[in-house]
């Protein structure tokens, strides 16, 4: 852990309830977080981990570990009666619960305080409000904390609903209460269009819910997601430290989140903290917490809800106070006041976090699963802070969030702090899995998020700007054949792909031999390697239909000092065994291999990338982008078909690990192409299993409810075609 | 060990002048390469690639280990020899490495007359599965051929060395442990159905391949029956019904791949019975041979210039280094590997076949593999050295030679003149593998010898009925035989002919040699024993 984190306050201790020995009932990077602080406060620290994290930074990081359970997380980090017990065994006296999992179960909690352990976090009563949101709203309006306009009584007689309309004010939803799909459901834009939308809406209602009951609600557009982060000790204090934006979000989940709220007036930002102070005296709060607001363009606010725990994102508040958020967090559970009073907290700066995922971007940012093969991160300094649990080689399993790691940086002012993020994603290097590193890079490039024009559908307002620009291929290609060549000429006897057998050098005893050159050695000709390599075009990696693969094959000749590789770029019919063969170009390359790092001269250009090679694949970093490409090799014998009656029947499996959450065919039905067959759940995303081809089930695998495991067969069709063909033989 | 060489002058006229003739042949031989690959032509390879299948270069390239070098054999094989052109014989054979084996791989060209079987074909694949069978190599066959080119059957079928010859072999290597694999890509009819019927492992590709003893036209013809080539002898019928293929192939790429996994099987263990260092380079850049040997064979070079720029460190131990020194005896390393040299640098004398035939034993009785450098025009002759038994001491040279069952490696160099070639490991005396650089000349004397030899023969003749040739007929009689020797004493002649294993770059000698002595290594070392050496 490497965030930097000055400690200008002091705490007063209160020894009566200190506590020396910490439970963290969490995993990830937030884990590894929670262990660095305690530690420095001479607090020793249990990690729990589940059988997919045996060997996860967090276990190694903590003074002692104990073992959960298998993987999924009902069986392990939310198996709170397992993690009490070991709580018990490992005599720790208080719990932190970081975020996710059971940072927000009241019960958790509860548990806790009977076993006589502290948990790190607000009263069960604390949770329970919060974790109700009609409760909660109701509360903060008897609170003064500002909802949003609407209207949910019981009266519906239309004096009332326009009374209340006008009151909710404009634009405005007008919504049936048992709607839903869409239907029933109007904007009102003027008073005096409401009669009319009010008839229209009601006849629509009764006709598809057979109940006209309408609310009403003020429409918000543009709106920003603003939010407090708030500390409240056991002595009635109770301050906010600045605010956060995070109106950056995918699949309402944020990505990029900074502090303070860019173009936030100073009035606003001293009435969203009272009110976020306001909130969480309404509820007799202890501890962190987060009250989450809408902020709209007319510059209102309306309460959200409050999280009862340290956000994912408190780094950036971390980096702008020079507070250690953790530590406040165990002091005050050790019954200390807070340290500063709201006159004290000193803001300095700017800070943005982005968050490193696991994830197909080009593909709904499905989450991605897989080992990191090569992991290479920017320099931590004042102004770059990562919070990961992951190191190069770990899996990033299905399991759980797919996060990799969070990238804050900070600097004096935002256009500085974007620059500082530019700087650290081109450092970024990850292999091995799919992540959004050049998501997030073209992201911190989009003007209006230069501009702090932010709001929550930020991302669909800027598909365009966040289109992948393409790559030079040549260089690409260039780079990953000389790496191979590079590394081959230095190791030929370690070239992994040229070794079947992980023993076969002991099938030959012929250590020096002149067979073992990779060269491409040839009689009386010019020695020429051809490597060939795969650019996955745009595979949808659920789509069961072949992909279109671009296919390559470089051609090294070896000159005196380095290569004419010649590209030949085939577009690969695979149906239809042909080749096109669409261009050819030639360049002289040379270049020097030191590790992952190349220096390489492309016709006289000098370039410096970072090349991973694996078994299978090989990612260039060049550029700030990084691309994947695929190792044709004569060892991959899976990719081949081994049964010869492989076109006569269709296998469908499961393109992850996950859970089938239904069956949408059954056997014998008969089933168009592109038909949904199954739908399967994976880390909360839901995705259906399409039929490639039309045809005939003939054997489901598997019922709604079973887990089952990446590239499962979980359906066998046959195609119609084939069937045809049968019949008419 | 004691380095050999010197720093030549390159700027010097003369070895510049040497270097640039040398060049000239090497560029030809590197353009008559790329002619050889042509195969079958544009368009043939253009109908065959449209048939889905990969040419047979393709599939060779595709078969070895990634980067593998492949040491092709007899490229000029039927070079300019039949009316019609018949690049490499129709058929591409070489060592390669699969699965980290080296392996004799012969893959039938179809573009070249559908990869029918001239003689030269017959000849060029029974010389390639004699060299597997002497380094025990897994041979792997590419089968894509029509068989036997009827038309020359006499030339083709009845004889011991001929298409026969090939099933024999099969058998009898089969029967040595030596994995015979055959991917059927194309055609194997009639003789050609038994290379995947005797392989050891036989793969077949789906609606490619096709195995029958007669074709549909020979069946119709002999019992009226019609049936399509798949429905007789195509992959399903092989592998579901017959039995006589083994592994089904959805394509050439993915035989390939079977063939790769079917080596992976074998269970082959490679153990160097000798000992083995790091490869080192010569001190001496290998491209100044050009400058030192040239291209006119009456020049005089000396040969340990041409150790020192082919073996490790460029270092040679001597033996009887001032006793016969006509012949150079020694040993040296290449690519780590212990090797006797002898080389000549000048006519043999008795001195320099007798320190030969020591030499020899000594490499024999050590199990050190023999490399010899030909440029030899004979042993002396005239009174003074049949008085001192040189055809004795001769003798003796060449019965170590045929004798000697260490590896043996020849290249020629030079002039491969008379019984020098006997005493120098040429053809008839079994080199594992023999090779001749484009300078080159080989002939039972040179031309201007023979036809003297010739012209003399005729003038005594003349002479019992007292006739006399005047200086201009006896330049008449001489001229076409200067000419027929200077034809046929060529490289290009001897390789079409395989008289040898192949031209080589004189660059790629050390390269070719490793490649060789490590392929010949697949094979134990036997025992040398001697006959009775005439004292």
């Amino acid at each position: 852990m490497s965030h930097q984190v000055s400690l200008p306050v002091h705490f007063n201790k209160h020894s009566n309830k200190q506590f020396n020995k910490l439970l963290i009932a969490n995993r990830g990077e937030i884990a590894c977080r929670i262990i660095t602080t305690a530690q420095r406060l001479g607090i020793k620290c249990v990690a729990i981990y589940s059988a997919a994290d045996s060997n996860a930074l967090h276990v190694k990081m903590a003074d002692e570990a104990f073992y959960l359970g298998p993987a999924p997380a009902t069986e392990s980090y939310l198996n709170s009666q397992r993690i009490l017990t070991i709580a018990q065994q490992a005599n720790v006296q208080a719990i932190h619960p970081g975020y996710g999992f059971l940072s927000e179960n009241a019960a958790f909690a509860q548990a806790c305080a009977q076993q006589g352990l502290i948990f790190i976090g607000p009263s069960v009563e604390a949770i329970t409000t919060m974790g109700s949101k009609s409760a909660a709203k109701a509360i903060m309006a008897t609170a003064d904390v500002p909802l949003i306009p609407g209207y949910h009584g019981k009266a519906q007689d239309e004096k009332t609903l326009k009374q209340h309309s006008l009151k909710v004010g404009y634009p405005q939803l007008l919504k049936a209460v048992y709607g839903g799909g869409g239907k029933g459901m109007r904007i009102v834009h003027h008073p005096e269009e409401f009669s009319q939308a009010l008839a229209a809406t009601k006849r629509e209602a009764m006709a598809s819910f057979g109940n006209d009951d309408m609310l009403i609600e003020r429409y918000l557009t543009k709106t920003r997601h603003v939010e407090i982060q708030i500390f409240s000790d056991n002595h009635g204090n109770c301050i906010y430290l600045s605010q956060r934006d995070c109106s950056i979000q995918r699949r309402h989940q944020k990505i990029l989140e900074e502090a303070p709220a860019p173009a936030l007036p100073l009035v606003t930002q001293i009435a969203m903290g009272e009110a976020a102070v306001a909130a969480a005296q309404a509820i007799d709060y202890q501890g962190a917490g987060t009250v989450e607001f809408l902020y709209d363009e007319q510059g209102l606010f309306y309460f959200m809800e409050m999280n009862t725990r340290l956000q994912v994102e408190h780094p950036v508040t971390e980096m702008i106070t020079g507070l250690d958020l953790v530590e406040w967090q165990l002091h005050i559970a050790n019954d200390a006041p807070l340290p500063l009073t709201q006159t004290q907290v000193k803001i300095s700066g700017h800070a943005i976090e982005v968050r490193i995922y696991a994830e197909d971007t080009e593909h709904d940012f499905m989450p991605a699963s897989g080992k990191i093969t090569y992991l290479s991160q920017p320099n931590i300094s004042e102004h770059v802070r990562i919070d990961t649990g992951v190191i190069e080689g770990d899996e990033i399993s299905p399991y759980y969030d797919p996060m990799i790691a969070k990238l804050i940086v900070w600097d004096h002012t935002r256009d500085l702090a974007i620059t500082r993020l530019q700087a650290a994603l081109s450092d970024y290097k990850i292999a091995g899995i799919k992540t959004n590193i050049g998501f997030l890079t073209q992201l911190s490039q989009v003007p209006a998020l230069q501009r702090a024009a932010l709001n929550t559908d930020f991302l669909l307002t800027h598909a365009a700007d966040l289109v992948p620009t393409p790559v030079n291929i040549n260089y690409v290609l260039l780079l990953a054949g000389l790496a191979l060549q590079l590394q081959q000429q230095s190791t030929p006897q370690l070239d992994v792909i040229n070794t079947p057998h992980p023993a076969m050098h002991n099938t030959n005893q012929d250590m020096n031999s002149p067979w073992a050159q990779t060269t491409g050695w040839r009689l009386n000709q010019p020695a020429i390697n051809t490597v060939k390599l795969t650019i996955s075009n745009n595979s949808h990696h659920l789509d069961i239909k072949e992909d279109q693969e671009q296919q390559y094959s470089l051609s090294f000749t070896t000159l005196a000092q380095g290569y004419q590789v010649q590209i030949n770029d085939h577009f690969h019919h695979n149906n239809q065994k042909q080749k096109h063969k669409k261009q050819q170009q030639d360049h002289q390359i040379h270049g020097e291999l030191d590790g992952p790092q190349l220096t390489a001269f492309i016709d006289g250009h000098r370039i410096k990338a970072t090349v991973d090679i694996s078994q299978s694949q090989i990612t260039v970093f060049y550029a700030a982008r990084s691309t994947v490409l695929f190792r044709q090799t004569t060892m991959q014998k899976n990719v081949l078909p081994t049964s010869i009656d492989t076109e006569l029947e269709t296998k469908i499996t499961a393109p992850m690990n996950g859970v089938i959450v239904s069956v949408l065919c059954q056997v014998d039905q008969v089933v168009d192409a592109g038909e949904p067959l199954v739908v399967m759940e994976a880390m909360k995303m839901e995705c259906n299993i399409n039929a490639p081809v039309a045809g005939t089930i003939t054997t489901v695998f598997y019922q709604e409810g079973d887990m089952v495991e990446d590239g499962a067969e979980l359906i066998q069709l046959t195609p119609s075609l084939i069937l045809d063909n049968k019949e008419q033989a | 060990m004691a380095k050999i060489g010197t720093a030549l002058n390159i700027k010097h006229p003369t070895f510049v002048a040497k270097q640039q003739a040398m060049q000239a042949l090497v560029q030809q031989l590197e353009s008559n390469i790329e002619q050889v690959k042509q195969g079958g032509g544009e368009i043939a390879q253009q109908r065959h690639l449209a048939r889905g299948k990969m040419l047979a270069r393709e599939r060779i390239d595709a078969l070895l280990d990634p980067g593998s070098p492949l040491l092709e054999l007899g490229q000029f094989a039927a070079w300019q020899y039949y009316d019609d052109a018949v690049p490499a014989a129709g058929v591409v054979a070489g060592i390669g490495r699969v699965n980290g084996i080296e392996c004799m791989i012969i893959a039938n060209d179809a573009t070249v007359k559908g990869g029918t079987y001239y003689p030269l074909t017959v000849k060029k694949h029974l010389r390639a599965q004699e060299i597997a069978e002497r380094c025990c190599l897994p041979c792997i066959y590419l089968v894509d051929s029509g068989g036997a080119f009827l038309p020359r059957q006499d030339e083709v079928f009845p004889d011991r060395d001929h298409f026969g010859r090939i099933f024999f072999n099969q058998a009898n290597m089969s029967a040595k442990g030596i994995p015979q694999i055959a991917s059927v890509m194309g055609l194997c009819t009639a003789g050609g159905a038994y290379v995947p019927a005797m392989a050891d492992e036989s793969i077949i590709v789906k609606q490619q391949g096709t195995i029958f003893l007669a074709g549909p036209p020979l069946v119709k013809a002999a019992t009226g029956e019609e049936v399509s080539a798949e429905e007789l002898g195509g992959a399903d019928v092989h592998c579901k019904i017959s039995g006589v293929a083994d592994h089904y192939a959805q394509d050439d790429a993915h035989a390939l791949q079977l063939v790769r996994q079917a080596i992976a099987n074998i269970n082959h263990l490679k153990r160097p019975d000798l000992t083995v260092y790091p490869s080192a380079p010569p001190l001496f850049d290998s491209l100044e041979l050009y400058g030192i040997v040239g291209t006119d064979l009456k020049k005089q070079f000396d040969v340990k210039e041409v150790i020192a720029r082919i073996v490790d460190n460029s270092e040679l131990d001597e033996f009887k280094q001032y006793y016969g020194a006509t012949l150079v005896c020694g040993f040296a390393r290449i690519h780590g590997y212990p090797v006797g040299i002898i080389a000549n640098n000048g006519v043999l004398f008795s001195e320099s076949a007798q320190k030969g035939a020591h030499f020899i034993q000594l490499c024999c009785k050590r199990k050190i593999p023999l490399v010899f450098l030909q440029n030899i025009t004979g042993f002396m002759v005239g009174k003074k050295y049949e008085a001192e038994g040189i055809a004795k001491h001769g003798a003796k040279m060449v019965a170590a030679v045929s004798c000697a069952q260490v590896p043996k490696f020849t290249v020629i160099i030079g002039g491969s003149y008379g019984a020098g070639n006997y005493g120098m490991c040429g053809r008839a005396y079994d080199p594992t593998l023999l090779w001749i650089w484009p300078n080159a000349r080989i002939s039972v004397m040179g031309g201007e010898q023979a036809a003297s030899v010739l012209s003399q023969v005729k003038k005594d003749g003349l002479a019992r009925n007292n006739k006399t040739m005047t200086a201009e007929e006896e330049a008449e009689f001489k001229a076409p035989i200067v000419k027929q020797y200077e034809t046929q004493g060529d490289p290009y002649y001897a390789s079409a002919r395989l008289w040898d294993d192949g031209i080589i770059d004189p660059l790629q000698t050390r390269q070719v040699l490793g490649l060789a002595i490590s392929a010949a290594l697949n094979a134990p070392i036997a025992d040398t024993q001697f006959g009775i050496f005439r004292m």
